[in-house]
């Protein structure tokens, strides 16, 4: 009995009017948990009633508290007939189980009836008091703390990452069971509702226990997903990264030193683990990649490979695309260069020991990531069978577990050991499901992955986001010690090490163009780098980045089983194929050379194929520019055809030279010069150096080191690049047509916008605390059903590109801003219907006070320390800045060179001037279009006046409301908490102080009167701003004023209008946590932050 | 292919205020996005009619959806549905019950019935104001004059506490609201030429001196009980009788107009028709005061001070300030006149007379 729940029933506010006759309500509250129900007395005759109840209390196991989700059904007592309920709220309790997370759920939380929505709202109080139990073989978990984040939680250090935790739970769906037939739909949804939530709550604890046997004590980097199979069943699966979290008293500065000391003894002791870790080939064995069941196809036959090669210039980055499938993974480590095998084994002892070096980490903390691979996915196609037996869902783990291995060894074949940036999802039609699986190949640091080895370094990262100085001393420090076998550790500066090739140079796992580092000079590196990790801080990128989508479409026969599930995994290579190829264009056409946060999504309907591939693009300064696009046609007797190639090209080179200046992406170009010109140049450009302002000094020398140590491999590297430029696209290939078609009908962003699917955009630093998290869904029907695979692609196309510009004009009045994060979902729900979801934040940034910051840190060259530590955030800034004088050829004068690396593309000069007018403005055009009768609003307009004094930028960013609630509140109670949702792990201008726990609700919605809610619109609009709001409200319940790395996971829709009904499924997931503003936090002593963060945390809000 | 669903949410419910305008205004998606099109959206953010249509739609959705919230506006602050900025809030509110002054005049003092709404088509043809925002309108009138009818207190301020807006608009509310109440008539040709805003100006000296509220409300705790605001205090209305002595009293009307003649002497230039005139308005105002007593007469409260007071001085061409210092000297002499108690009643009648005839005033 290790538990007690107790919960109280407060009151009612806004019910629905459940007895016409009064126009009221007699409602009474059942609160159940497991098997245990209480009610509260009927409240007679209100719509607001007052119950007041007393404490219910529910001893339970601990295994249940996990588990179950406490339910509190609102009733309509009647005397004659069966009472009615008016709604349910769930409430997960797990939150309270975690002694840091939240002590008390105490809130209005809103009352929701899956057929009529939101209905009312219920005040309520939770408490969970829990006795400890040291049992070993206890099946709970309580206390470990779970995110969704995929970084180190802020207010977090990592003590230990253990590795990849995997759940997976299944169940048949109650829609699907005899009964359904006979109870009403809203039973069925209820039903439905409660088993995912135990499903979770079951999955939640399953993982738990796991993280407790590895010794860790949090799961980060938790994502939870549902497979709806149908007929065969439901699952739920989840994965996660287990670590050791250390909490952060705020305040106490870590001291680097003593710690960096400690780290080098233990990274020498596990050299020998390596040597006689027998684990390594063993576990390779079992890796047979063609012997599955014959509708699992291996993603890329060697077919695939064949296309590519015979255009090399672009199958560089693609490593999925030529190694999945060719098995020839292990043999890499052992014909790699001496240095490189005692890495490799020295850091793959500390992965080996686990099944599975995955992790599903996106950022982290600085060394973590030694070099980076490239991509690695797989995809399986699976026909489903109904689940016999659910307490052994061995199919499906089997299914995932094939995956992983994959994975796995295609990063080995990369010369990797470890995979992050690891995410897995399916595609369900009918009884057909595609399984991806994708990640990054990459090496790790082995030191964060060892026992009793405390990083220190990571501490740091989380607060600044930007390599500390002191890191730097710390890698270097450690590279000397152990400089026998970490040797080009030292030699290799963070800021550009992982981009380093992890793979032999001699041996290579596919044709690659490799040259030397642009930045250290001693690395080799790749031309072009794919990865589905954020961009970690220390990189340095020149310009900014921008969202870079591929989209591709294509037909399918209708057919069933096997057959289906073979035509399918036959179109998979081709249509991945043709991704990365529309990827790779669009990437040059930017003047870019990296993709980072890469997720590529296909998704299968009855009678197509839907690729969408989503990236953020970069030119990272450490690899070489990439070429331009060359079009080159195949008969070149025609006058009128080469005409029309030359316009092409020309419009092609007008764009890429466009998106340079839109991009801000002037990359050194001395590079390109040849060896002589170079070094002479250089070494004038480094004596600039020495008094410009470069923020480490030691990245300058070591510049100047590298460079004249390499000086005589320089021709070998510029002979290279030479042939670089070709990248030639033939227009007689069907295929370069529809591309160079795709490539040029991608809409310019509007002035003032940027965009990227990353947590945050490379060059743009100087964020304002406006933000708005969104979602959009569209669907389209096609109403053409022989639509050709080229018809469709241009549908689909411009169906994203609508969207897009759809978002950019909603949100304009935010301008300078940017949409990060943006998460493109789509799927096929019926045939002819293509449904694309997006969620994202947009984030207003300052530009003014961007350049103002420049400025200052350019003037201030020396000493950045300090300034690193009170504006990390225009440090990057800085850095990327400061980083092309110094490439620059050096006859330009310095300030004129911090000109230009700055010019700003659009013009925003009036921006500001209309932002501060725009009350008035709209108040003006309002008053235009009356009729000119005589307004009454003489008093709007004072307000609207003095609304626009106090409030310069729009209406839209939240957050400003409690300024103005002082200054004229709303008589009418207690405000409603304002709670901000956003898809990244942190919020601008703001610090984290308390993780209160994770939010994974799942809600289902029904209609019946589906033209009278407003048609399919009006019912998902609702039925969003529904779920939204019951995030909210659970979010400040617990205490918390903001709910970080959401997202929704799952978005399907269901429609009759026939039958004028719809059905919709959402779930939506994320941190709840408690901020406080930066500058609010200069305000607190900081003993006083700290007992606000150790203490209940009921009022963090502020 | 076509477009089958098209949504957008927001965490923070984004609302453009001039989309909203539009949709106050009643007009349709399309009429919508061509006003938004002729007034340049086209060229912010390189939209497309498109996205013009897709967000205009999304927007009078999200407004409908709100709808229901506005109607009680006080229910808009602690719901949790949709995440709305304060000032937002208060803008939404505000503008929801702005009305059209020309859309109020012509319902100002009508019964705020079913059979009113009925007819409402036709004030829109002549207003030229779409139905649909005559309808809104019209609803919050009623709205308003339902939640207020019963409630004890101030009428401007039940006005502000349940629907949350300004003071100017909770004034003109209380103005709507006390005119339906009392049925003033307002529809006749010759008070066609006043405005809302007169009426309105009216109501308002009516509320602020005519009231029980007005004459400081603690003396009569119990009276606070009922419409304190929206009905003349009857007892007041009774007292009117009292200054028939005035004209009664033939004495004292002399009297009353050597006073005044002499005050305005050489002061104004219609003085000789003022002269002659001087019994058959100061009269008409009598009159006019005595009778208030009857419902019927009060509600004709306006066309009696147009026929008998106002026609005959703008028939003299009487300018707006000679009818001022006639009415500030007629006003003043009585209180010289030795035989006449009724200061109180007088002054408090003639204040309001005064200004309602100054407002009135003109073509």
């Amino acid at each position: 009995m290790p538990g007690k729940l107790k919960a109280k029933i407060v009151a009612g506010r806004h019910l629905p009017v459940m007895d016409r006759a009064s126009d009221l309500t007699d409602a009474f509250v059942e609160v159940k948990f497991g098997n245990t129900t209480f009610k509260t007395d009927v409240f007679p005759k209100s719509l607001n009633p007052q119950w007041n109840s007393e404490w219910f209390k529910f001893e339970v196991d601990d295994e249940d508290l996990q588990d179950e989700p406490l339910q509190i059904t609102v009733l309509d007592h009647d005397t004659y007939s069966a009472n009615d309920a008016i709604g349910k709220v769930y409430i997960d309790i797990d939150p309270l189980l975690s002694c840091e997370a939240a002590t008390v759920i105490s809130g209005w939380l809103p009352i929701y009836d899956t057929i009529h929505g939101i209905r009312g709202e219920i005040n309520v109080l939770v408490k969970v008091d829990l006795f400890n139990d040291l049992n070993r073989f206890r099946q709970s978990s309580c206390g470990v703390k779970f995110f969704c984040t995929t970084s180190i939680p802020r207010c977090y250090r990592v003590a230990l990452v253990h590795g990849f935790v995997e759940e997976l739970v299944v169940n048949e769906d109650p829609e699907y069971q005899w009964i359904d037939r006979i109870r009403t739909p809203r039973a069925s949804n209820e039903a439905r509702q409660r088993l995912i939530s135990l499903m979770s709550g079951e999955l939640q604890r399953k993982i738990g226990l796991k993280v407790l046997e590895m010794g860790g004590n949090a799961v980060v980097g938790y994502l939870q997903c549902f497979d709806l199979e149908g007929e065969s069943g439901l699952v739920v699966r989840a994965i996660g990264t287990a670590c050791t979290l250390d909490k952060l008293s705020p305040g106490t500065a870590p001291n680097t030193t003593t710690h960096t000391n400690t780290h080098t003894l233990p990274n020498t002791a596990p050299t020998s683990n390596a040597c006689n870790s027998p684990s390594k080939d063993s576990k390779e064995s079992p890796l047979a990649h063609g012997c599955r069941s014959t509708h699992n196809s291996p993603v890329h036959s060697t077919c695939s490979s064949q296309r590519l090669s015979h255009s090399q210039n672009f199958s560089v980055s693609v490593p999925t695309l030529v190694f999945t499938g060719m098995g020839s993974g292990g043999s890499v480590g052992k014909e790699a260069g001496p240095l490189k095998t005692l890495l490799r084994q020295h850091t793959q002892s500390a992965l080996e020991q686990r099944e599975f070096p995955i992790f599903t980490l996106t950022c982290f903390p600085p060394g973590f990531l030694v070099h980076v691979g490239g991509v690695v996915s797989t995809r399986s196609v699976k026909l489903l069978d109904r689940i016999h037996n659910p307490d052994e869902p061995e199919t499906r783990d089997a299914w995932w577990e094939e995956i992983r291995q994959e994975i796995k060894s295609h990063a080995k074949a990369l010369g990797c050991h470890a995979v992050v940036g690891y995410s897995e999802s399916t595609s369900i039609c009918e009884e057909v499901c595609i399984l991806s699986a994708s990640g990054t190949a990459a090496m790790l640091n082995p030191r964060f992955m060892r026992e009793g080895c405390l990083d220190t370094g990571g501490s740091d990262h989380r607060l600044s986001r930007q390599p500390h100085p002191g890191m730097v001393g710390s890698e270097r420090g450690e590279g000397e010690v152990s400089s026998t076998w970490l040797g080009f550790e030292d030699a290799s500066p963070p800021s550009c090490g992982f981009v380093h090739i992890p793979y032999d140079e001699f041996n290579m796992p596919f044709p690659a163009q490799l040259t030397y580092c642009y930045h250290c000079r001693r690395q080799k590196v790749p031309d072009v780098l794919f990865t589905t990790i954020d961009l970690p801080a220390e990189a340095e990128v020149t310009g900014k980045g921008c969202l870079i989508q591929a989209r591709l479409c294509r037909t399918k026969k209708k057919a069933q089983g096997e057959v289906n599930a073979t035509s399918i995994s036959n179109l998979l290579p081709f249509m991945e194929y043709e991704l990365h190829t529309q990827l790779m264009n669009k990437l040059k056409l930017r003047s870019m050379n990296a993709l980072f946060g890469l997720r590529i999504q296909i998704s299968v309907g009855e009678n197509m194929l839907l690729g969408l591939a989503s990236a953020t693009g970069v030119y990272l300064s450490a690899l070489p520019a990439p070429g331009g696009i060359q079009i080159a046609g195949k008969t070149p007797s025609d006058l009128s055809y080469d005409q029309h190639i030359s316009t092409m090209q020309k419009r092609i080179d007008d764009t890429i030279a466009k998106n340079k200046e839109l991009y801000n992406i002037h990359p050194p170009k001395l590079f390109t010069l040849d060896p002589e010109a170079f070094t002479g140049l250089n070494t004038e450009c480094i004596e600039e150096v020495v008094g410009s302002p470069i923020p480490d000094r030691q990245r300058s020398s070591r510049l100047f080191r590298s460079t004249s140590e390499s000086s005589d491999e320089l021709s070998e590297l510029d002979l290279s690049h030479g042939k670089k430029d070709a990248f030639v696209l033939e227009i007689d290939d069907t295929d370069a047509v529809e591309d160079i078609q795709s490539l040029l009908t991608d809409a310019p962003i509007p002035a003032g916008f940027y965009s990227c699917n990353t947590e945050v955009m490379p060059g743009i630093h100087n964020w304002t605390s406006g933000l708005q998290m969104f979602t959009s869904v569209r669907v389209y029907r096609l109403s053409n059903a022989n639509l050709t695979n080229q018809g469709l692609n241009k549908i689909f196309t411009d169906l994203c590109e609508n969207l897009l510009k759809s978002l950019y004009f909603k949100l304009r009045s935010m301008i300078p801003c940017c949409l990060c994060h943006l998460n493109f979902t789509v799927a096929v729900p019926e045939e002819e219907l293509i449904q694309v979801a997006v969620t994202a934040v947009a984030m207003s940034f300052d530009k003014e006070t961007q350049q103002a910051a420049d400025k200052a840190l350019t003037r201030g060259s020396g000493e950045n320390e300090e300034q690193l530590q009170f504006s990390m955030e225009m440090c990057g800034e800085s850095t990327i800045s400061n980083n092309q004088p110094t490439a620059k050829p050096s006859g330009v004068p310095e300030s004129a060179m911090v000109h230009s690396s700055r010019a700003p593309s659009v013009d925003y000069g009036s921006f500001a001037d209309r932002c501060s007018t725009w009350l008035e403005l709209l108040r003006l055009k309002a008053h235009t279009i009356r009729r000119g009768s005589v307004k009454t609003s003489r008093r709007t307009q004072l307000l609207a006046h003095s609304v626009s004094s106090s409030e310069r930028c729009s209406p839209l960013p939240e957050g400003r409301s409690r300024s103005l609630r002082s200054t004229r509140s709303l008589p009418c109670g207690a405000p409603v908490t304002v709670v901000k949702m956003t898809p990244l792990s942190f919020l601008p201008g703001t610090r984290i102080v308390k993780y209160l726990g994770i939010i994974n609700m799942f809600f289902i919605r029904e209609t019946t009167s589906l033209r009278e809610e407003g048609g399919v619109s009006g019912f998902l609009h609702s039925f969003i701003a529904e779920v939204f709001a019951m995030v909210r409200a659970h979010v400040a319940a617990l205490g918390g004023n903001a709910l970080v790395s959401y997202s929704m996971k799952e978005c399907v829709f269901m429609e009759n209008p026939n039958k004028n009904q719809a059905q919709c499924l959402i779930n939506v997931s994320g941190d709840a946590v408690i901020f406080i503003r930066e500058s609010d936090q200069e305000a607190i002593p900081p003993l006083l932050t700290s007992r606000q963060t150790s203490s209940t945390g009921a009022d963090g809000t502020t | 292919m076509s477009m089958e669903l098209d949504v957008f949410v927001g965490n923070t419910t984004i609302m453009d205020m001039e989309v909203y305008q539009l949709w106050l205004d009643g007009l349709t998606v399309s009429d919508a996005v061509k006003v938004r099109m002729d007034e340049g959206a086209l060229l912010e953010c390189e939209a497309n009619p498109e996205v013009l249509t897709s967000d205009t739609m999304d927007q009078f959705r999200t407004f409908q959806m709100c709808e229901r919230l506005l109607h009680s506006p006080t229910k808009l602050g602690s719901q949790l549905l949709y995440q709305i900025p304060a000032q937002n809030q208060i803008i939404l509110i505000e503008r929801y019950y702005e009305f059209d002054s020309v859309f109020a005049r012509e319902v100002l003092g009508k019964k705020l019935s079913k059979g009113t709404k009925k007819d409402l088509d036709d004030t829109s043809c002549k207003t030229g104001i779409t139905l649909k925002s005559c309808r809104r309108q019209f609803d919050n009138f009623k709205r308003v004059f339902k939640v207020v009818e019963e409630l004890k207190g101030p009428l401007v301020e039940n006005i502000q506490r349940h629907f949350l807006l300004s003071d100017t608009l909770a004034r003109d509310y209380a103005a709507i609201v006390f005119f339906a109440n009392s049925r003033f008539e307002t529809g006749k040709r010759k008070l066609q030429y006043l405005s809302f805003q007169d009426f309105a100006f009216c109501a308002g000296q009516l509320i602020s001196y005519w009231t029980i509220g007005a004459m400081g409300a603690p003396t009569v705790p119990d009276s606070m009980m009922e419409d304190m605001d929206v009905d003349l205090e009857k007892e007041f209305l009774n007292e009117l009788k009292d200054l028939k002595v005035l004209v009664n009293d033939k004495d004292m009307m002399d009297q009353h107009k050597i006073l005044v003649c002499a005050a305005l002497r050489g002061k104004i230039k219609v003085y000789k028709l003022m002269e002659v005139n001087f019994k058959n308005l100061s009269r008409a105002l009598i009159n006019l005061a005595s009778k208030l007593t009857h419902t019927k007469d009060v509600r004709d409260l306006f066309i009696d001070l147009v026929e008998k007071f106002i026609e005959p001085c703008r028939y003299d061409r009487w300018t707006v300030a000679e009818i001022t210092l006639f009415l500030t000297h007629y006003t003043n002499a009585a209180h010289c006149l030795g035989t006449f108690r009724h200061q109180m009643i007088w002054d408090r009648y003639m204040g309001v007379i005064k200004s309602c005839i100054l407002q009135m005033y003109h073509e």
